[in-house]
């Protein structure tokens, strides 16, 4: 605790403003993002957890309101630009071909060459490291398409991916929703690992028992706006229901921002 | 500790696992990713077609059984002479199904393929006319392909930009190019049916393509050298992943790899160095085999080793993540509408060689219909996303086989049109039961 609030944390969101038309999906949204962190953003649907998430990404430009990374102002005008600060998003379809195996998959875009031809060989040992690192062991060859994986490791596939490129911030969208118990553990370990390299992880979910269990930070969002966020130690189970559902909670838990 | 045991199984399976640990590597993990041993690679092998993964095979079985039923029934069917003029009548839907290639694994069609190689071959015919223009015969074959490759990119111009389908952009193409074709044909002295005929050398040359042959000792030579390259890409490429510790097929199954590819090409330059003449000689293998060869070769590197081939493939495997990759959707689509166009040019040249000339009863949509059965018979998905060049070569030969030998048993022509129909039903049957059989073994598959 005492870290995340001296350590100048990796993206700072401040008084951001999105709207569409005459819809305000965002309003004065303030979000820390720290290293080495897991912070769970939570709300129901329609808070403004997506349209939040694809502010930072570079998929909708922001209104209003500032973006801080590792403390220096910046914008952030498309995709490509998240890409170049460390910010890459797990996106709930993942976004990966089936016809093609791992190695293919997780350098889509960004292949190594040798002599104007795909270096395979160099793309498949760097692959292998990167999965090595993660802990991805269930697969039983990178070689493998990924259609004939299981949604846990198509999952961790695809986080690979987006951590492969040097990130510092991951955003994975619902990684449990449609996976059974075991593998909703070993995307919930592969979080974890990831936060023990020292990434900050966005993690949006609905499910309060994953946003327990892996979270060290908890947001919750609230008809576009971010109502509290503080220490996952703050709040309980009930606490974040009552934020979720009316945006303010009588119980001890956690601080009201907006009241 | 117990990561330790874990991470060895990244690599594939470890030797001291037995038939059972490698039937269960479901399906559509390609043998050579997780044998050890020559016995594990084909145990993997027969694993992988049981659950409905099965390659090359079906149309390797099918070319067998069509020989021995023709051969059968035909005593000349398996002649050299037969042999050899069966694959010069294959080579042009080869070509052209390799063409169809590109479209196909973009998860497109292209209908216009027959006219608008027929476009470029006749605008090739009429060029090198030495009563005409009598152009010489590399920038003729240069004037014609361009032709094709302008037709091809308004093609995907018009499908990508204005986001039509591509069925309909080719359908509209393939009318166009018919009409084109046919003012093209009325230029000259021969109003209709320009020919190879006469004495130019760049008349003589085009002819070549198709019916010229090489000396028998330079095609053994020839065989030799590509022989001894294929053999040296495919085990320093195996060894070498050997070396570096990547999982690598065993050596046993690279050098049979290597020697069925020796014993194909013996056996392809044995039939086709004996005299197929009655009288005089005639003999050596055909210019149109290294023609294809080519062909084959230079779109087999593209589509599988180059950075826009895998493209090619993301995007018809799934082209939001493709574009996600920042991947440009419409520059790839739209070049691969251009080399479709470009290689049928190449198709139908052969065929205007093959016929000694263009004429206005030329089957432009016909060819279409063998070019894309000729892909989905050798393994093509009609889907999108999986294909190889080789499946065209696969399939035209398949195609070629049966028109061959329905020819040689004087059937007409009703029953051509109603067997190759039947097989290209057979072939698309396969392509359906086999992608349902591996969709049982993956998650989501829709």
């Amino acid at each position: 605790m005492a870290v995340a609030v001296t350590q100048e944390p990796l993206l700072r969101v401040r008084e951001v403003d999105k709207h569409f038309g005459p819809v305000q999906a965002l309003y004065h949204v303030d979000l820390d993002l720290p290293a080495g962190k897991v912070t769970a953003l939570a709300g129901d649907n329609g808070a403004g957890k997506s349209v939040l998430t694809k502010c930072i990404s570079g998929v909708y430009q922001i209104d209003h309101g500032q973006v801080f990374w590792d403390g220096q102002p910046v914008h952030i005008h498309n995709t490509r630009d998240a890409s170049r600060l460390g910010i890459e998003t797990v996106y709930q379809d993942l976004a990966l071909c089936d016809n093609l195996d791992i190695v293919q998959n997780m350098f889509l875009g960004r292949e190594r060459l040798r002599t104007g031809l795909l270096d395979e060989d160099d793309m498949e040992r760097a692959a292998a490291d990167t999965l090595k690192g993660l802990r991805v062991t269930t697969v039983k060859s990178i070689r493998q398409p990924v259609s004939s994986l299981s949604g846990g490791q198509r999952q961790s596939i695809a986080v690979a991916k987006a951590v492969m490129w040097n990130s510092k911030l991951v955003i994975m969208d619902e990684p449990t929703a449609a996976l059974g118990v075991v593998q909703t553990r070993n995307v919930l370990d592969l979080i974890k690992t990831l936060r023990d390299k020292g990434l900050a992880v966005m993690v949006i979910s609905h499910n309060l028992n994953d946003v327990f269990e892996v979270a060290d930070r908890i947001a919750v969002m609230y008809l576009g706006r971010l109502v509290v966020q503080d220490d996952a130690s703050k709040f309980d189970r009930q606490s974040v229901v009552d934020y979720m559902t009316t945006g303010g909670s009588t119980r001890s838990g956690g601080r009201d921002k907006d009241s | 500790m117990v990561e330790e045991t874990k991470t060895a199984d990244v690599g594939g399976i470890g030797p001291e696992q037995d038939l059972t640990a490698v039937r269960d590597v479901v399906a559509e993990v390609p043998p050579g990713v997780v044998a050890q041993t020559l016995g594990q690679y084909v145990r993997g092998y027969v694993a992988r077609i049981r659950a409905g993964e099965s390659g090359v095979l079906p149309v390797v079985v099918a070319m067998i059984a069509i020989v021995v039923v023709f051969s059968v029934l035909s005593p000349v069917y398996l002649s050299a002479g037969n042999l050899v003029n069966l694959f010069q009548q294959s080579a042009v839907i080869m070509v052209l199904a390799m063409a169809e290639a590109f479209a196909l694994i973009l998860g497109e069609i292209d209908l216009s393929v027959g006219f608008v190689g027929a476009c470029g071959a006749a605008i090739t015919v009429q060029l090198i006319q030495p009563a005409t223009t009598n152009w010489a015969w590399p920038l003729a074959i240069v004037a014609g392909l361009f032709f094709c490759l302008v037709f091809g990119m308004i093609q995907g111009l018009l499908i990508t930009q204005l986001r039509l389908p591509s069925f309909i952009v080719t359908l509209a193409g393939y009318l166009v190019a018919n009409g084109v074709f046919l003012r093209i044909l009325l230029f000259g002295p021969f109003s209709g049916y320009p020919n190879l005929l006469g004495q130019s050398n760049n008349l003589h040359l085009i002819y070549q393509l198709m019916w010229g042959n090489i000396d028998p000792t330079a095609s053994w030579i020839g065989a030799a050298v590509v022989v001894a390259g294929l053999g040296a890409v495919i085990f320093l490429g195996d060894s070498r992943r050997r070396s570096s510790g990547l999982v690598a097929p065993p050596t046993s199954v690279t050098l049979i790899k290597i020697a069925a590819i020796a014993v194909i090409a013996i056996v392809v330059v044995g039939i086709c160095n004996v005299n197929r003449a009655n009288l005089g000689t005639l003999e050596g293998v055909p210019w149109v085999i290294p023609i294809v060869l080519a062909v084959l070769g230079a779109w087999t590197v593209l589509l599988q080793r180059t950075r826009y081939g895998r493209y090619v493939f993301a995007i018809g495997g799934n082209p939001e993540a493709a574009r996600r990759a920042g991947i440009n959707l419409s520059l790839i689509r739209t070049t691969g509408f251009m080399l479709c166009s470009f290689t049928a040019g190449i198709g139908m040249l052969l065929y205007a060689s093959y016929l000694n000339g263009m004429s206005n009863n030329i089957q432009g949509g016909q060819y279409v219909l063998y070019a894309v059965a000729a892909a989905v018979i050798g393994g093509t998905s009609l889907m999108g996303g999986r294909g190889k060049a080789m499946h065209g070569v696969l399939g035209g030969l398949v195609i070629g086989a049966i028109y061959n030998g329905m020819y040689l048993l004087g059937l007409s022509f009703e029953w051509q049109y109603i067997v190759t129909g039947l097989v290209l039903l057979a072939a698309i049957i396969i392509d359906a039961v086999s992608r349902r059989g591996s969709a049982s073994g993956s998650v989501t598959r829709v």
